[in-house]
């Protein structure tokens, strides 16, 4: 069709592949390239297409061939890998058909190809500051984008909503492990705590302290004297544990403690006897006084062959009797003979442990 | 209702009117909780409530809250994700308004589970068109007003708005359309990212 003097039959047909395929472009028979899609254009920057060798311009990666013209032509209808030479080296997608040997479409011996971004498509718009108008209006591309970006913002959304259920979920957990009078950890937490070292065959002392006359303050001076009491000697078995201890208020005034890596009988008894020492300090509540004091049982786990969280609390429990039987404010380290002591009190002496019966009155130092 | 949509009640509110004013909507419909959560469903009467509420605290008829919603989710700038979104719907507020229809669809495909009311565009010529709106709720017509204003002014179109009113659950608004390129608008660049 011969629009003007100057048009070619083929400029027709370059125009309408310049809308439906703006990144196309038309081979000669030696493989130069004579007409480009105006979005094809784009992808070289300020060196020009026209007159330059596809193979120069695009690299063929797959399937390999050596770039020429009867190679590519070749494999028309095939689809092809190409990428970008210099620059962003953008990976194409591309299918080349040879065009009709008349010479009626285009030059005789070329071939029309068209090449489209793929998967490279969202680095590609940003690379080449492309629009919407780079696309042809049927090309999903612009589809695409939206759902890439439609598909982050959702996504963005439930990753917060993940974190906060995360964080509420922590807080749950923290809130199950922790005793909310002193903040200490709870018996839950202590099975655990106990229950992994005891897997992981990890050496610790475990010690069982009671307060002394703890029951006097709290009929005496009041509820609140006895939760403010708590919480002071709470502070007091953090501040006198390590961080990697555990500190569990497991019953009203009952406490157990796990430390660590310990082994030396000598160490345990330091502890206690500093703990002991410092719970017996006055602690002053609205004017008055508080006075208590600590009995405290312990056993070591390299003491067993096997140990148990069972067998290892009967027997803190067991020596910390013994220590309420010889009088306040002591600690005792458990050991075999101890379990006689404890058979014999059960026959012949009235428990002395506070809270271990219903009748149990102020507390006496005996 | 999807969270999405009580989400974005509150963040006008919030980003509009400040925390306090929130504050005062959620203890005033006596919501046990402060935040919407986007990705979980609610039941419609919450949506409903916090309407009702948002428009009495702010001492304002419903319709002109609704309608700032819809101007907020496309003008301000902690929702650009959204205005970004609908920009790919046209190259011109034309082309944008012959993608409405798509809309519901577009939105299933980020989120499956929003359903937004069936928009229908229909054109009376050149610059003159009825969009009706077939929703679940009454007053989104208004919200989409809002919307329709605010992304006329995005792509730079001068456009005449009008809600026609509801009749039988189907919200009826008038777009003339004055000129598509009364200023320059705001650049849409297809491969810019939001964070």
């Amino acid at each position: 069709m011969l629009t003007g003097k100057d048009q070619m039959p083929e400029d027709a047909l370059y125009a309408m592949m310049d809308v439906l395929c703006p990144m196309h472009a038309v081979l000669n028979a030696t493989g130069h390239i004579v007409h480009a899609g105006p979005t094809l254009h784009k992808l070289r920057g300020d060196a020009p297409l026209i007159g330059a060798r596809f193979s120069e311009a695009f690299e063929v990666k797959r399937p390999h061939s050596d770039g020429s013209m009867s190679a590519m032509l070749g494999r028309s209808g095939t689809k092809l890998h190409l990428q970008v030479r210099g620059g962003q080296r953008t990976d194409l997608k591309g299918v080349l058909v040879p065009l009709p040997p008349s010479g009626a479409m285009g030059p005789a011996g070329g071939a029309l190809i068209n090449l489209s971004f793929g998967i490279s498509v969202v680095d590609a718009v940003r690379d080449y500051d492309l629009t919407s108008a780079d696309f042809a209006a049927t090309d999903l591309t612009i589809e695409m984008l939206y759902l890439v970006e439609a598909k982050t913002a959702a996504m963005e959304a439930s990753r917060t909503l993940n974190l906060r259920l995360q964080g509420a979920m922590i807080a749950a957990e923290e809130k199950a492990y922790t005793d909310t009078l002193t903040g200490l950890k709870n018996r839950r937490a202590l099975d655990y705590v106990l229950g992994r070292l005891l897997e992981n065959e990890q050496d610790f002392a475990l010690l069982q302290l009671d307060l002394d006359f703890f029951k006097a303050v709290n009929d005496t001076m009041g509820h609140a004297a006895g939760d403010h009491v708590l919480k002071e000697v709470g502070r007091v078995l953090v501040e006198e544990t390590r961080a990697e201890d555990t500190v569990a208020r497991v019953g009203g005034d009952e406490f157990v403690l796990v430390l660590t890596r310990i082994t030396d009988a000598g160490r345990v008894h330091d502890i206690a006897g500093r703990m002991i020492a410092r719970l017996e300090l006055p602690i002053p509540f609205a004017g008055q006084v508080c006075r208590i004091s600590g009995s405290a049982g312990s056993t070591l786990s390299c003491d067993y062959a096997r140990p148990s969280r069972a067998q290892m609390m009967e027997d803190a429990d067991v020596a910390l009797y013994s220590a309420k039987r010889q009088g306040r404010g002591q600690h005792v380290r458990y050991n075999a003979s101890l379990n006689d002591d404890k058979d014999q009190v059960a026959q012949n002496v009235p428990p002395k442990r506070e809270g271990d019966n219903a009748s149990d009155g102020a507390p006496i130092r005996n | 209702m999807h969270g999405l949509i009580n989400r974005a009640i509150e963040r006008f509110v919030r980003d509009t009117y400040g925390r306090d004013t929130w504050g005062q909507v959620i203890r005033r419909a006596g919501l046990d909780f402060c935040e919407f959560e986007s990705m979980l469903m609610y039941e419609p009467e919450v949506t409903t409530l916090v309407l009702d509420t948002v428009s009495q605290v702010l001492d304002r008829p419903e319709a002109d809250v609704l309608e700032d919603i819809g101007t907020y989710l496309v003008s301000h700038p902690k929702v650009e994700a959204l205005r970004r979104l609908l920009r790919f719907g046209g190259q011109t507020f034309t082309e944008f308004l012959h993608s409405l229809d798509d809309l519901p669809a577009r939105s299933r495909l980020a989120v499956s589970d929003l359903d937004l009311p069936q928009l229908e565009l229909r054109e009376h010529g050149a610059e003159l068109f009825s969009l009706t709106c077939q929703g679940s709720r009454a007053g989104f017509g208004h919200v989409i007003v809002g919307l329709l204003r605010a992304l006329a002014d995005d792509y730079g179109a001068l456009v005449l708005l009008d809600h026609k009113g509801e009749q039988g659950g189907t919200e009826v608004i008038e777009i003339r359309v004055l000129t598509t390129a009364h200023a320059s608008g705001r650049r849409f660049d297809l491969g810019a990212r939001v964070d």
